[in-house]
């Protein structure tokens, strides 16, 4: 046996290794977003997306289905402390000028897919065609999933890279992407991008959402948010 | 009347009824983590058995638990065994080295357990202990700064990924050698197999 564990027995490589594992996975956490950054950069986002963790959108839902409406049978409905309620419908919404911008969009969770494009209509635009009545304080909106809600304050909704989107990558947005009509507030976390938009309500106070009613700050701004939007749009 | 003339079986005993319990229940824990996380990575997976918030939930119930088999089977005095080879996965010998680094190319007289065997546990082992605390990053996110969390997703899927290999190798392994899986159902392998597949852990065993 002594003559066994001389010749033999040597190191602790299972500690080790174990050890080394797990410090790989902590490096992971603090660097991982500058690794998958690099690596996007130096492979094109289009293959960093068949990497795992890269540019990679997770779907969340919270009924556990995605709404199913077509763009024919949409309905965007503006109510609430407006002059003249009004809804509109897909083609409305497409005939109005429209803005488009390139983002990157950021899951509070942790995720991240640049260079996401939209087009759409500046929320500021469509609250100008309602009238806004003087009392009124903040933004309620629904969604097609009957579960979710959002909310903005009327100084955040008139920033002017918050859009009603109807376009996302050069098509109609997709239904599990919150088409073919969403909200989208690219200086705050994607929480506060409602999917499936079915409509807005001016209200006189905030109404907190249903993330918001489940933990996540009513004001989901980014690290590095300055709440003064310049996104170089192309107005057309 | 057959005892003489049939060789008697001699068995022994491999792993003891905590160290097949945990691996079951281990294994149990890890196939219900990959089944739900596959359709919480690809999006378009969901819904096909249980609404997402289901999956969601069952994935985290169980990733929270899944260190808790594990350490409760090293406690205690039931955990002999368990300790025991943990220590045996963890020791290696210059020639489980160099057998490692040749990919089994070299002739190796064997551990109870295999330089494979022990590589495959010690993943598994570092496995749990970064999927649980990405994991964590992941839910409690309030805690961390966003660049830590990004990180925590790359890092948990990254890993999610190595996992599905090595799992997949594992039980494609276990089912191209009976044996050692009877083992980790019944416990025990012939003393005929100890001599041949881990001949340095059949001399311990008559030693002791």
């Amino acid at each position: 046996m002594s003559d066994k564990i001389d010749t033999t027995a040597t190191v602790h490589v299972g500690r080790r290794l174990f050890l080394g594992l797990v410090a790989l996975g902590a490096a992971g956490v603090v660097l991982g977003a500058q690794a998958q950054n690099f690596l996007g950069n130096k492979l094109g986002s289009g293959l960093a997306s068949l990497l795992p963790g890269g540019d990679h959108f997770r779907i969340y839902t919270i009924t556990g289905g995605y709404p199913t409406i077509s763009t024919k049978k949409y309905q965007l409905e503006i109510s609430g402390l407006v002059a003249t309620p009004r809804n509109f419908s897909f083609d409305d919404l497409v005939g109005l000028p429209s803005l488009a911008m390139v983002k990157d969009f950021q899951c509070v969770t942790g995720w991240r897919v640049d260079n996401v494009s939209w087009k759409g209509v500046q929320l500021s635009h469509l609250l100008d065609l309602v009238g806004v009545h003087p009392s009124a304080v903040a933004l309620s909106f629904d969604s097609y999933d009957h579960a979710d809600s959002e909310s903005l304050t009327l100084d955040q909704a008139h920033l002017s890279d918050v859009i009603v989107a109807y376009e996302m990558y050069g098509k109609t947005v997709s239904r599990e992407h919150g088409g073919p009509v969403r909200l989208v507030v690219p200086q705050m976390y994607g929480y506060k991008s409602l999917k499936w938009l079915s409509g807005i309500r001016v209200v006189d106070q905030v109404e907190p959402g249903f993330w918001e009613q489940n933990g996540y700050p009513v004001n989901g701004w980014l690290d590095g948010a300055t709440g003064n939007a310049d996104p170089d749009p192309s107005l057309s | 009347m057959t005892n003489a003339v049939m060789t008697p079986v001699v068995r022994v005993l491999r792993f003891d009824a905590v160290q097949r319990s945990v691996h079951w229940i281990n294994a149990l824990l890890f196939g219900v983590l990959m089944f739900t996380g596959i359709p919480l990575y690809f999006g378009s997976f969901f819904g096909i058995l249980f609404p997402r918030h289901v999956i969601q939930e069952i994935h985290l119930w169980c990733g929270l638990f899944l260190p808790l088999p594990i350490v409760l089977s090293l406690l205690g005095p039931w955990g002999r065994r368990m300790r025991a080879d943990v220590r045996r996965v963890s020791l290696w010998t210059r020639s489980e080295i160099r057998w490692l680094r040749a990919l089994g190319r070299v002739p190796l007289r064997a551990d109870k357990f295999n330089p494979g065997q022990k590589a495959n546990a010690i993943f598994i082992a570092s496995a749990v202990v970064i999927m649980w605390g990405t994991g964590y990053v992941l839910q409690w996110f309030r805690f961390s700064p966003v660049t830590w969390r990004e990180g925590a997703t790359v890092t948990h899927d990254f890993f999610a990924l190595a996992i599905f290999v090595v799992v997949v190798g594992h039980i494609a392994l276990a089912l191209t050698h009976w044996d050692s899986l009877v083992s980790m159902v019944k416990g025990t392998v012939s003393a005929e197999w100890a001599k041949r597949h881990a001949p340095e852990w059949f001399d311990d065993e008559l030693a002791n």
